[in-house]
C-alpha cells in the first residue's frame, strides 16, 4: 500500500512555507551558511513573505519615478541602451587614435582616454623612466597631443570621457582642440572620470599628485566653471570602483561613494552653488564584481538612497538632481591569469549584473587584463560581449526584469540598510574628507580585502583555475603582449622636445604665472583655478608644467596609505 | 642577531595600485615577519637606501602596470650598493615574455596573480635562510 500523499496544494502560504522548509531541511541535512561579500546572510529561498507589498509604491515604484529603484529613466534600456564605453589608452597619440577608431568601428559608442602613468603622476614624458612611457596609457602632455588623439572624432556628437584627475588638464587640452576646430564648447559632452580626488587618497592613487586641500579647491572650481562654460559636461564622477577594486565590499564601496558625493555636494553648497545647478551633472562610476545578485541589489539600493538624499539633505527640486547616473566597469580583480579565456565568461556575468542593475554606460574588461595591458584581440571580444548581451540575448527587452523578484527586492532592502549604516558611520566621523584623512576608510577597506583573500586562500570562495579546477597550462597559448612601438615613442619624445623649444616661451611663462597667482589668492577673490588651467593649456603649457605649478602653490599629494 | 625574516615591501615606477602590496605586507606581518612597507612610486635610490638602513633580507616589489620593466635598474642599483645578497621577489602582473628578463637580471622569483599568501610567506622564509647563510657562513660552521 502506498502511504497517503500530503494534500498537493497547501491551504495557505504559511503552511506551504513550513512544508517546504521541512522538506528542504530533510534533504540537505546540514545547510551551509551562505553570505554575500557585504556580509549579508543569504537564505535558500525567498517568498512573498520576504517582501512587504505595501512598500511597492514607496520603495519600488516605476522606472523614471523617484526613488528610481527600477531605473532613472522611464524607457531605460528598452528605449536607449547603455553607452558602450571602452577604456583605452596605449602608446603615442597616433597609436591611440588608431585603436580608438577601431573600437568605434566595432560598435563602441563613446570615447574614453586613459593617459600614461607618467601623466597620472603629474609629469611630462621627459621627466620619467622612458621604459615606462605609453605602456599603460597614452602619452598626452599637450593640446597638440590631444588634437592627434581625437583626430576624426566629432566632438560635438561623441561623448568623451577623460581619465583626468585634478587639475583636469586633459579636459583643458580637449577644449583647446575644440576651439581650434571651431566646435562650440556648449555642444561638448562627456565626463571627467577620476575627478573624485578622495578616492585617490584611499585607493589606486591614480592622481596628478595635488595635495588633499588643493585637489578639493580645484574640484569645486572645476564644477562651477564647467557648469558655466561646458554645460553638457559632467565635471564629477564619484568613484566606487577604486575602493571596491582595493578590497571594499560592494556595500562599503557604495556607502563610501555616496559619502564622497555628499562631501562634494556640501563643498559646492558652501561655495555658493545651488544644488539644482550642480547635482544634475554628478555621475558615478562603479566596479561590477561577479557576485551577481549582490551587484544588482547594490545598484538598485544606491539609486534609491541618492534619490532620497538629494531631496532631503539638499532640497533639490529638479528630478535630474535626483537621478543616480552611473558607469559600470567589470571587475579586474575577479579575473585570473590562470586559464585566461575563462575571463570572457566572468566578464559576461559581471556585465549582466551591471545591465540588470540599470547602468547608463559600461566598460567590459578584456580577458587578458590579468596578463598585461589588453591586446586588440582581447578588446574586440570585450566589445562583442556587450553586443551579444544586448542584441542576441535580448537583455534590453524588459525594463528592470528582476524587479519584483522576492530575492532581489529583499536583498535590495538589506543592502540599502547596510549602506545607510556605513554612511552614518562616515557622517559620525565628520564626513568623508575627515574619514579619509583619519584613515578610517582605508583601514576598513584593508580589512575587507584581507578577508576576501582569506576566503580564496582557504577555498571557501572558489576561483576556477586558481583554487579549484586547475589544469596544466601551456604558457604559449597566452596572447602576445602589446607594447608601444619603441621607434614611434622615441619620435614622440623627440617631437615633444622640439615643439617645446619652438613654442612661445613668454606666453607660457605668463600663463603659468597667472595660474600661480590664482592659486595663491585665497577664497573666491582670485578667480577660478580651472579657468586658468584651460587658459594655460590653450597657449601651449604642458601637463607637467600646469601640475608642477599647482603642486608648488597648493602642495604635493601623498596617498594616505594604511596597512 | 635578528631571527625573523625582515622584508621590504615596495612599489617602484609610476603605478599606484597597492591592494596586492598591502595584502602581502599585512599577511607577512601576521606571519611573524618584520615588514617595512612603503607607499607606491618609490625612487630606486630610496629603495636601496631603505634596504641598507633597515638591513632587510628580502625586497618584495609589487608591479601591476608594467613597472616591472624598471626592476632591472633596481637590481643594478642594489649590486652597486653591494647588496647583491638581498633576495628580490616581484609580485603582480608580469607577462611571461618579461619574466625571464627579470630572472636574468637577478630577481629570485616572480609571483603571479593567484599565488597563495602562504606560498609567498614560505618562500620568503627559505630565501631568508639562504641570504643569511651567504652573509654569515661562519654561523653555519658553528652550528
Amino acid at each position: 500500500m502506498n502511504k497517503p500523499l500530503a494534500d498537493p496544494v497547501p491551504a495557505s502560504i504559511d503552511e506551504a512555507q513550513v512544508r517546504w522548509a521541512a522538506e528542504y531541511a530533510a534533504q540537505v541535512g546540514h545547510d551551509r551558511p551562505v553570505q554575500n561579500r557585504s556580509g549579508i546572510p543569504i537564505k535558500p529561498l525567498y517568498t512573498p513573505l520576504d517582501v512587504d507589498p505595501a512598500r511597492f509604491d514607496t520603495d519600488v515604484g516605476f522606472p523614471g519615478q523617484p526613488p528610481y529603484t527600477r531605473g532613472i529613466y522611464a524607457t531605460m534600456h528598452r528605449g536607449r541602451t547603455w553607452t558602450q564605453r571602452q577604456l583605452i589608452g596605449l602608446g603615442t597619440p597616433a597609436e591611440y587614435n588608431a585603436r580608438l577608431r577601431d573600437i568605434l568601428d566595432q560598435g563602441a559608442s563613446a570615447v574614453s582616454l586613459i593617459p600614461c602613468n607618467s601623466v597620472f603622476r603629474g609629469y611630462d614624458m621627459d621627466e620619467v623612466d622612458e621604459e615606462l612611457l605609453g605602456t599603460c596609457g597614452v602619452v598626452v602632455n599637450s593640446a597638440d597631443h590631444m588634437t592627434t588623439c581625437l583626430d576624426g572624432v566629432d566632438l560635438s556628437t561623441t561623448s568623451c570621457a577623460m581619465n583626468d584627475p585634478s587639475p583636469f588638464t586633459l579636459l583643458a587640452f580637449m577644449l583647446a582642440t575644440a576651439r581650434r576646430r571651431g566646435v562650440d564648447w556648449r555642444t561638448i559632452s562627456g565626463t571627467s572620470n577620476q575627478s573624485d580626488y578622495l578616492s585617490h587618497f584611499v585607493a589606486n592613487h591614480m592622481f596628478f599628485r595635488l595635495a588633499l586641500p588643493g585637489a578639493r579647491r580645484v574640484l569645486t572650481d572645476h564644477i562651477a566653471w564647467c557648469g558655466e562654460h561646458v554645460p553638457r559636461w559632467n565635471p564629477l564622477s564619484v568613484v566606487g570602483q577604486h575602493m571596491q577594486q582595493a578590497g571594499a565590499t560592494p556595500a562599503e564601496a557604495m556607502a563610501f561613494t555616496l559619502s564622497s558625493a555628499l562631501q562634494y555636494a556640501d563643498d559646492c553648497v558652501a561655495a555658493g552653488m545651488s544644488p539644482d545647478a550642480f547635482l544634475p551633472r554628478f555621475t558615478f562610476f562603479f566596479d561590477i564584481s561577479i557576485s551577481f545578485f549582490e551587484e544588482i541589489a547594490k545598484f538598485r539600493a544606491g539609486r534609491r538612497i541618492w534619490a532620497r538624499l538629494t531631496r532631503e539633505r539638499y532640497g533639490a527640486r529638479d528630478p535630474r538632481s535626483w537621478r543616480f547616473k552611473f558607469h559600470g566597469q567589470t571587475s579586474g580583480v575577479d579575473l585570473t591569469r590562470q586559464q585566461p579565456l575563462n575571463n570572457i565568461a566572468r566578464v559576461a556575468a559581471q556585465a549582466m549584473a551591471g545591465i540588470f542593475g540599470g547602468l547608463q554606460s559600461l566598460h567590459t574588461d578584456a580577458y587578458d587584463e590579468a596578463l598585461s595591458c589588453p591586446t586588440q584581440f582581447g578588446a574586440r571580444i570585450a566589445v562583442a560581449t556587450q553586443n551579444i548581451l544586448r542584441e542576441e540575448a535580448h537583455l534590453t527587452d524588459v525594463i528592470d526584469p528582476l524587479g519584483g523578484s522576492y530575492f532581489v527586492e529583499s536583498l535590495t532592502d538589506e543592502m540599502e540598510a547596510r549602506i545607510l549604516a556605513i554612511i552614518d558611520e562616515v557622517e559620525a566621523a565628520g564626513g568623508m574628507y575627515r574619514a579619509v584623512e583619519s584613515g578610517m576608510v582605508q583601514r576598513r577597506i584593508g580589512e575587507s580585502a584581507r578577508m576576501h583573500q582569506g576566503r580564496i586562500d582557504s577555498g571557501a570562495q572558489t576561483v576556477v583555475g586558481v583554487n579549484a579546477y586547475r589544469v596544466d597550462e601551456d604558457a604559449s597559448a597566452r596572447p602576445a603582449l602589446p607594447k608601444p612601438d619603441p621607434a614611434g615613442m622615441r619620435a614622440h619624445v623627440r617631437g615633444f622636445a622640439d615643439w617645446k623649444a619652438r613654442r612661445s616661451a613668454s606666453a607660457v611663462d605668463r600663463a603659468l604665472a597667472d595660474l600661480a597667482r590664482t592659486a595663491q589668492a585665497t577664497g573666491t577673490g582670485g578667480g577660478n583655478l580651472f579657468g586658468q588651467v584651460v587658459a594655460a593649456a590653450d597657449v601651449g603649457c604642458t601637463h607637467g608644467e600646469i601640475c608642477g605649478t599647482l603642486r608648488r602653490e597648493l602642495g604635493f599629494g601623498h596617498p594616505l596609505v594604511v596597512v | 642577531m635578528k631571527t625573523r625574516p625582515k622584508v621590504l615591501i615596495t612599489k617602484i615606477g609610476l603605478d599606484g595600485h597597492d591592494r596586492g602590496s598591502r595584502i602581502v605586507a599585512a599577511h607577512l606581518r601576521d606571519a611573524g615577519m618584520e615588514v617595512v612597507y612603503t607607499p607606491p612610486w618609490q625612487e630606486i635610490g630610496n629603495v636601496v637606501k631603505l634596504a641598507v638602513e633597515e638591513d632587510v633580507d628580502v625586497i618584495g616589489v609589487s608591479s601591476l602596470a608594467t613597472d616591472h620593466l624598471i626592476v632591472p635598474k633596481l637590481m643594478a642599483a642594489l649590486r652597486e650598493a653591494d647588496l647583491s645578497d638581498v633576495a628580490v621577489i616581484v609580485g603582480g602582473i608580469v607577462p611571461d615574455e618579461d619574466e625571464q628578463a627579470l630572472l636574468d637580471a637577478g630577481v629570485a622569483r616572480v609571483f603571479h596573480p593567484g599565488s597563495p599568501l602562504e606560498d609567498i610567506a614560505a618562500y620568503i622564509v627559505e630565501a631568508t635562510a639562504r641570504v643569511r647563510a651567504a652573509r654569515f657562513p661562519a654561523l653555519d660552521a658553528i652550528r
